[in-house]
């Protein structure tokens, strides 16, 4: 055999058990539909894409917070062992001492949906339905003004809120780096 | 390996004032320092004074071994400090790097911060969900993923909060362990996580994955996909034995160089999507509030950043003489190039010898050989990373962005991504206090 056949040869072999590896490269991922994923699909973005059906009032929110949430954040919301949920508005700029809650920092309403939904009660998470999760969130909302006690907050109106810190963010990320 | 930043450093010299002497004694080069001999001549002394007699644990049988080691009992004041676990909500453990050495940090002593314990995971049913925009959502169970070629790395996580006491307004009198103790450094084994994105298959105009963990309130962020493709990993193992409870069992991801928070312990989904979903630990938590009453947002490196251990607060030197200072160095962006220390509160500088192995995104330990005369001193460190970051002071970075508005205890967080220099003050008695200069 001539050195060329030779290599030849060998290159062959190369190729042939290159493209048996890539037949081989572990595929162990189980094909799965968005609509069985959706059990876990929790999240909620600032466009509002994720927010279920359901809605809830002020007063309802008060009672459940009564039951449910004042031990940590205080009869009012006004802090105890969890932190103040409303107040603050207009103290971010220096020389103030910030006063940093929900009313005064957050950005957006559906954050708040978000993390009460995933995270609240902090000894229950996940417990509260839906309904029960819109009337918290309305409830915290008009303790900072942000809607009025009458108002019904579902997956649309949820979106018309005003949220005084929207534009209180410099993102660093891609900016910087 | 130390020996390299002779040439590479040519403008900093090798002492500097304070009694801070050459690195290159360390490496048996033969440098003799009069404070040295001195110390060892009254060593000698002292020993020969009482007789050599054979100690108890000589003569008897030993402990039984144990299917899992603890360290000596005599050593049992070695342990993390924690919070209040009694509260609701955010519970930390810190390390005690100032009776650590080396660069790797023990898993029972790594750091924690979490928002709702450390939930019980049991490793046959906890699955990876990976979906959004890719060309076919997919679920994996534990057991797959350890099926794929793993790799390890030797990488720091560092809470974005750590070093936050040192915005107070005067200076906390704390240990390291206090002021700096939410970082800690270890091997981790897994997989790349670009293998399963690749496999699920990208959406191009996907830019954002938010990452989700199983734990109680399901802690969620979201990472640039530029990062994940990069160099993020899903990890299974830390320092040879699989990941503690505490810090993400069965797994977690591994985002090197980037605030802890974005390395989700306990991962369960991992979502492709355009925007980020501005979750509470990216919009509210970790965002960093500024004098204009605007707030710096999506903060990801940590920066170049060291402090010595030893000395360091709340220690006590015995006497004068010689002693080595040591220390930690690390950056997000990288490798540490280099690590001045300077004993006059920073007019004069000398480099520390670096200890191999240098890593990328990895703690590094520095050393400094020292005569200390006795009289006061303050001692610092200041480190520089391969791509030129040098660590700033205080007042820089105040300038930067405000001065602090408030005075917090050693658990608040009043500002993130804190990465000046720390100051050790050492008094006529040998008191290692906490300073400002």
């Amino acid at each position: 055999m001539s050195m060329f056949r030779t290599l030849a040869a060998a290159c062959a072999l190369a190729l042939m058990s290159g493209a048996a590896w890539a037949a081989d490269a572990p595929k162990f991922g189980q094909p799965i539909t968005e609509q069985d994923a959706a059990a876990w699909d929790i999240s909620i973005a600032p466009d509002g894409k994720g927010l279920p059906a359901g809605s809830g009032t002020p007063a309802q929110g008060a009672v459940i917070y009564a039951q449910k949430c004042a031990a940590c954040h205080g009869e009012k919301g006004e802090g105890g062992t969890g932190p103040r949920l409303f107040g603050g508005i207009g103290t971010l700029k220096a020389p103030q001492q910030p006063v940093q809650t929900v009313g005064s920092y957050w950005p957006y309403a559906t954050m708040v949906f978000d993390f009460v939904r995933r995270a609240m009660p902090w000894d229950r998470p996940k417990s509260l339905t839906n309904d029960e999760v819109y009337a918290s969130v309305a409830y915290i909302l008009s303790l900072n003004g942000l809607i009025k006690d009458g108002d019904v907050l579902d997956k649309d109106s949820i979106m018309k809120v005003q949220m005084p810190n929207r534009d209180g963010f410099i993102d660093l990320y891609p900016a910087k780096y | 390996m130390a020996d390299t930043h002779r040439t590479a450093h040519p403008q900093v010299p090798h002492a500097a004032a304070n009694g801070l002497l050459d690195r290159r004694a360390l490496l048996g080069q033969g440098v003799v320092f009069a404070g040295a001999a001195a110390a060892s001549v009254t060593g000698i002394a002292s020993a020969a004074a009482e007789p050599l007699k054979v100690d108890p644990w000589s003569t008897t049988i030993g402990a039984p071994v144990t299917t899992y080691s603890l360290p000596s009992h005599f050593e049992s004041k070695v342990i993390r400090t924690i919070g209040d676990n009694s509260r609701p909500g955010t519970q930390q453990a810190r390390t005690p790097h100032q009776d650590l050495d080396g660069i790797i940090t023990p898993a029972a002593l790594h750091f924690v911060v979490a928002r709702a314990g450390a939930p019980d995971i049991d490793p046959g049913k906890h699955r990876l969900l990976i979906h959004g925009m890719v060309k076919q959502p997919l679920i994996f169970s534990l057991n797959d993923l350890m099926r794929y070629p793993m790799e390890s790395h030797i990488r720091f996580i560092e809470c974005g909060g750590n070093s936050a006491p040192m915005w107070s307004k005067t200076p906390i009198q704390a240990s390291v362990q206090a002021l700096h103790g939410l970082l800690s450094c270890s091997e981790w084994t897994g997989i790349r996580l670009s293998t399963l994105l690749d496999e699920a298959g990208v959406d191009p105009k996907a830019s954002w994955i938010i990452a989700e963990g199983a734990d109680g309130v399901t802690m969620n962020r979201s990472i640039p996909v530029a990062k994940a493709m990069d160099d993020a990993m899903i990890v299974f193992y830390q320092n040879g034995e699989r990941i503690h409870p505490w810090n993400g069992y069965p797994m977690r991801l591994l985002v090197p160089g980037y605030e802890g928070n974005m390395n989700v312990k306990w991962l369960r989904r991992l979502k492709l999507t355009g925007a980020p979903v501005m979750a509470i630990n990216e919009s509210r938590q970790y965002t960093l509030l500024l004098e204009s009453g605007k707030a710096w947002r999506f903060y990801y490196p940590e920066e170049v950043k060291s402090f010595i251990t030893r000395p360091s607060p709340t220690m006590t030197m015995p006497a004068p003489g010689y002693y080595e200072i040591s220390g930690l160095a690390w950056s997000g962006h990288g490798r540490i190039e280099k690590v001045e220390v300077s004993a006059d509160g920073g007019k004069s500088w000398a480099l520390a010898a670096l200890q191999a192995p240098v890593l990328p995104k990895a703690l590094t330990r520095f050393r400094m050989p020292w005569n200390w005369s006795g009289q006061p001193v303050v001692l610092q460190s200041r480190a520089t990373d391969e791509g030129g970051n040098v660590q700033p002071t205080r007042e820089r970075l105040m300038a930067e962005r405000g001065e602090p508005r408030n005075t917090p205890n050693v658990a608040a967080f009043p500002m993130n991504h804190v990465n000046c220099i720390s100051s050790w003050g050492i008094d006529a008695k040998g008191a290692v206090s906490h300073v400002y200069v």
